[in-house]
């Protein structure tokens, strides 16, 4: 979902480049008070892993692919202001090097996919995993919040996109939540597995207690 | 959380980056189908501002579209893994582990 150079005008990234400096800001800020040394390369295997799976698309339908986002993932086990500094990372490197998004949507594609991903799955997560409580319940609760971020993404991305006059937002918007609905289920399968198979390698028996319902995350 | 599984998570990743990478499916993206579709890709082209080094995911001078794949996942995962380490480092510069429990689990949450 990375936004190329000349989708969005100059208003639009403007204005997305300011809300997510902000947001990044803020999550520097937070992260100085709460992160220890210690954790520093655990960030950077995170960054590494969402970079490689990012690369790896998977058909959706009809000559469509998908990959992972990555936001819910990183934002369940690391905390959203973790994610938002793991993924604006990723989304760099992706543009300079590898031309993944443009320059001038950088500030949009930190938004939607470092900044509103991450805090919409975070969000998702608690609140249905306090409502089931049980290991069913928290594996419901990370597939549904790996689906929300990537719609609430690509919701906004089409705003982005439609408020830039680029193409009226009835015609973009069902069809990116159409396409993302599907790829929010690749999302929503590989981000169960991964978290079950590293909170199994952590050792917690009740991850959500530390990393989701229990705290601010980092 | 100790070291151990955080080289096996790296080792992970570098994987997923050299053999998973090169069968990724060659469609387009949801956004990019969006805009084949609805008309306006175009837009895009030839508006790039920077001059990338591995557009596409392609390492430069590789004759095989998987290697070059590979080689670029590769790159871009230990890239992606220093940028993020240097800049918590430099930027966050965070307090030591002093004052935490003994236990190395958990702490990361």
């Amino acid at each position: 979902m990375h936004i190329p150079d000349g989708f969005l005008d100059t208003r639009i990234w403007v204005g997305a480049g300011v809300l997510s400096a902000g947001a990044v800001a803020a999550a520097v800020a937070k992260t100085r008070k709460v992160l220890e040394d210690r954790q520093v390369p655990a960030l950077g295997v995170m960054a590494a892993f969402i970079f490689a799976a990012q690369m790896v698309n998977f058909p959706v339908a009809g000559g469509t692919s998908g990959h992972l986002l990555g936001g819910a993932l990183a934002a369940i086990l690391l905390g959203p202001w973790s994610a938002g500094l793991i993924l604006t990372t990723v989304l760099i490197i992706q543009m300079l090097f590898f031309y993944d998004g443009g320059l001038t949507a950088l500030g949009a594609n930190v938004l939607n996919m470092a900044v509103i991903a991450p805090w919409v799955a975070y969000g998702t997560c608690r609140l249905v995993s306090n409502l089931f409580r049980s290991s069913a319940g928290r594996t419901a609760a990370i597939f549904l919040a790996s689906w929300m971020s990537v719609m609430a993404a690509a919701l906004a991305a089409s705003l982005e996109i439609a408020f830039s006059g680029t193409v009226p937002l009835k015609i973009v918007l069902p069809a990116m939540l159409g396409w993302h609905a599907l790829i929010g289920i690749g999302e929503g399968l590989i981000t169960v597995v991964v978290v079950s198979f590293v909170s199994r390698l952590w050792g917690l028996e009740q991850p959500e207690q530390k990393s989701v319902a229990g705290g601010e995350g980092l | 959380m100790n070291k151990k599984n955080l080289l096996w998570g790296l080792l992970v990743a570098l994987a997923v980056a050299a053999f998973l990478s090169p069968f990724a499916s060659p469609s387009p993206d949801g956004l990019e189908r969006v805009a084949e579709d609805k008309g306006f890709l175009h837009l895009a082209e030839g508006k790039e501002l920077i001059h990338a080094l591995m557009p596409d995911y392609v390492f430069p001078g590789v004759a095989s579209g998987g290697l070059a794949t590979s080689l670029a996942g590769l790159v871009g995962t230990l890239l992606v893994f220093a940028a993020m380490y240097l800049l918590v480092r430099l930027v966050i510069r965070p307090k030591g582990s002093a004052g935490k429990g003994p236990s190395g689990k958990g702490h990361l949450n």
